[in-house]
């Protein structure tokens, strides 16, 4: 980690890679000085299942990851590609397509150690489940595409992996229906015409909901080969989970996560999103005080 | 003040000046607003007046974080109570920060959902208050801390703009304004309506009562819990001396004979449920629990924990007053700090009752005294000085749910370095560059170059 923090240094513009994965979904600028591209350790350093927690580099890859985990039958449920690093998904901030049940992505992280914009590392939260020590930088970096700091170290939750997968689907069915009527369904897909459906846990449970009046229009299927994260994939937009019932009925926009908001779209759509003034100031302050320089990430536009 | 209730009398001002913690203040005005527009107008006023103010919910905080120090003038959230819109698309449902916590998960019953953070006090403790400190509660463990549950917050900021942190939508724009604001005690503003997360009512619940003979049994079956798979609603533990005070004062059927019980919750659907309910019972009774109770009813369940939740209460049968810690630490070294713990109690001449969130690791040691003994503060404040240390020591965190507040500000530096309280401080100094908003509390004197206000713990305040 030292390593890391002297590669990033103190001066002079720097950027922070990973897998590469995700360049599609972050809004860039011109910059005049092409940034030095640092990128941060690697490995899985602790990991305590009885603790449900696991320590590990930012550049740790999501393959490696999953597979220490899986022999001790816990996950962290990030799903994105199995190039993607910790840190750049944590950085990136999207969610992965089981959001309904397991949460944001920004809920899995307990502790974070960064590399500031004066070289320095920098801890925030705590290495236990529950923590109220002092402000949640951690959120705060999460989603911040590295603007406020490289994620050198992280400190995850783990949940165990579920007993049992099964994925359904149906046409014409509704899927705001499915969200009121299921009990934790992890994803609900809907494009417009079909419905997806993956549900997990207790297999008795899951046939139970499966004989359902709610799902008695959705039959099994196999898991579905386009799931996101996927090339065909170009631009995601966000919206209130409420609005997908206006934007599904205009007809066919995308794969809509139903129950969370997330649409990926299979065309270029040009957005960037526009905060308050009020917001914008203190994001701009922030970054102020943490980069006055401006030096980590310079590329990077987050609104 | 403008159409404000306000509250300058003698005898009212001393509520004002404490919490839930054993510290004091001194309240000399205290504002009760009802609406956002008034919570802006009063923090402009103390800004023109060159007052600081610190928000007030219930005054359940155990830290305390409400306690008016260096003449903040008080502004209580006590009557803005309404709950507002209830969006089943978006689960969310708007409410103003004075709404109790339990109250608002009664209100979302009929459409069978509730707020899942279910800290002890959640009867008397209010939304505000728990978006302040990041609440936690039995139910955490499974289902996250108060932060997974806000979507986005009103604040009044101490400029006097207001803005809405965070969104309903599904990634908001920037930077995540709204999770810094959550756990930051008061020192960034005031959160004047809240977007609160609703979380469906389980179809099944089962609720278990394990009783062991040998204190490390207990924690190790809590660890051999989850290492078998399985993420309780929540699993609390309590000592023999807890045991004994809850029993004589709730009835509960604890089994007064035994050195820990283990209290589990299970939720979930049927089949999962019923499985989860067996493993519980393999994993404690290869662990030698002396007897395993699985709740008929949910009247025995309530009995359950009702011994459970009136822990603290009871502890007055010992002696009249208490001290609440709260740390948390690895499950794995649990019975190391208990051990200490109980070293700490036996060093300084005092009674220690252990009541605690076994599955996440956070420690409620209660220190029972009578503060009319002289010099038994002095004791009680040494032996939380260990039982602190010997937590931080042992990989464990300052606060797992009570905050930081006044109380274990200066305790800090045990666990961050000075560049990382810095950077801490950094932060708040973006959104109360003047140190208007709850001042002295979170982070220790010293971090900043200049402090607007008193350095020390002023006058008319003893800790």
């Amino acid at each position: 980690m030292l390593r890391f923090a002297r590669e990033v240094g103190s001066e002079g513009p720097v950027a922070v890679g990973g897998g590469g994965t995700q360049a599609s979904s972050v809004n860039v600028r011109e910059v005049t000085n092409e940034p030095r591209v640092v990128t941060a350790p690697a490995g899985v350093w602790e990991y305590e299942p009885s603790e449900m927690t696991v320590r590990c580099g930012a550049g740790t890859t999501l393959a490696e990851l999953d597979a220490v985990l899986a022999a001790a039958g816990q996950m962290v449920p990030f799903d994105q590609h199995d190039d993607a690093t910790v840190g750049g998904v944590l950085a990136v901030g999207h969610s992965g397509y089981r959001r309904l049940r397991y949460g944001h992505v920004r809920d899995l992280v307990l502790q974070t150690r960064h590399v500031d914009a004066a070289g320095e590392v920098v801890t925030a939260g705590g290495p236990t489940v529950k923590n109220v020590s002092g402000y949640d930088l951690c959120r705060l970096l999460v989603g911040s595409v590295g603007t406020l700091g490289f994620l050198a170290e992280v400190i995850l939750r783990c949940v165990p992996v579920p007993l049992a997968q099964r994925w359904f689907t149906g046409a014409g069915v509704d899927p705001f229906e499915l969200v009121a009527k299921l009990y934790r369904p992890s994803a609900i897909f809907a494009d417009g015409s079909d419905v997806w459906v993956l549900i997990e846990g207790h297999p008795d449970d899951i046939d139970a909901e499966a004989r359902s009046h709610a799902m008695s229009a959705m039959t099994p299927c196999d898991p579905p080969t386009w799931l996101p994260p996927d090339d065909r994939y170009v631009a995601r937009t966000s919206h209130k989970p409420s609005e997908l019932r206006g934007l599904l009925a205009g007809g066919s926009i995308g794969l809509a996560e139903v129950g969370v908001g997330v649409v990926h779209r299979a065309t270029e759509t040009h957005s960037i999103g526009a905060p308050t003034s009020a917001n914008i100031a203190l994001m701009e302050a922030t970054k102020a005080k943490l980069d006055p320089t401006r030096r980590l990430n310079p590329h990077v536009r987050l609104w | 003040m403008l159409g404000a209730d306000v509250r300058t009398g003698e005898s009212e001002l001393g509520l004002y000046g404490r919490d839930g913690s054993v510290l004091r203040g001194n309240a000399d005005v205290v504002c009760l607003p009802t609406t956002t527009e008034q919570v802006r107008q009063i923090t402009e006023i103390c800004r023109n007046h060159g007052r600081p103010f610190v928000a007030r919910g219930s005054g359940t905080g155990l830290a305390g974080g409400a306690v008016p120090v260096a003449g903040s003038v008080v502004i209580s959230t006590a009557k803005m109570n309404r709950i507002g819109e209830i969006n089943l698309d978006d689960r969310i449902a708007w409410v103003q920060p004075g709404v109790l916590n339990l109250d608002l998960s009664r209100a979302l019953a009929p459409v069978g959902m509730h707020f899942a953070p279910d800290p002890s006090s959640q009867q008397v403790c209010s939304l505000g208050g728990n978006v302040a400190n990041n609440s936690g509660g039995p139910h955490c463990l499974a289902y996250g801390v108060t932060t997974a549950h806000i979507a986005a917050l009103e604040v009044v900021l101490p400029s006097g703009e207001v803005t809405v942190l965070g969104g309903i939508e599904a990634d908001p724009v920037g930077y995540d304004l709204r999770g810094l604001f959550v756990g930051s005690e008061g020192t960034l503003g005031i959160a004047t309506n809240i977007a609160v997360r609703l979380t469906p009512n389980p179809p099944a619940v089962a609720t278990l009562l394990a009783a062991f003979d040998d204190v490390s049994e207990g924690a190790a079956a809590v660890g051999a819990i989850i290492a078998a798979g399985l993420v309780p609603a929540a699993l609390e533990m309590m000592d023999q001396r807890a045991i004994e005070v809850v029993e004589a004062f709730a009835h509960a059927g604890y089994p007064t004979d035994a050195a820990a019980v283990l209290l589990v919750e299970l939720d979930g659907q049927p089949a999962g449920v019923a499985a989860a309910t067996q493993t519980v019972t393999d994993v404690a009774n290869a662990h030698h629990a002396t007897d395993v109770r699985v709740a008929a009813d949910d009247a025995e369940r309530a009995l359950l924990w009702k011994g459970r939740k009136n822990a603290f209460g009871a502890v007055a049968r010992i002696k009249p007053d208490y001290y609440l810690h709260d740390t948390v630490v690895p499950r794995s070294r649990l019975v190391d700090v208990l051990d200490a713990v109980y070293a700490a109690a036996d060093a300084h001449d005092l009674v220690v009752v252990n009541v605690f969130h076994a599955g996440d690791g956070n420690l409620h040691p209660i220190l029972s005294f009578d503060a009319r003994e002289p010099g038994a503060l002095e004791r009680v404040h040494a032996a939380g000085r260990a039982i602190i240390a010997a937590s931080i020591e042992a990989g464990g965190v300052l606060s797992g749910e009570h905050g930081i507040g006044l109380e274990k500000r200066d305790y800090m530096e045990l666990m961050f370095g000075a560049h990382d309280l810095a950077t801490q401080d950094a932060v708040r100094e973006v959104f109360d560059p003047d140190g208007f908003a709850n001042p002295l509390k979170v982070i220790p004197s010293g971090s900043r170059c200049s402090d607007s206000f008193s350095q020390h713990v002023p006058e008319g305040a003893w800790v």
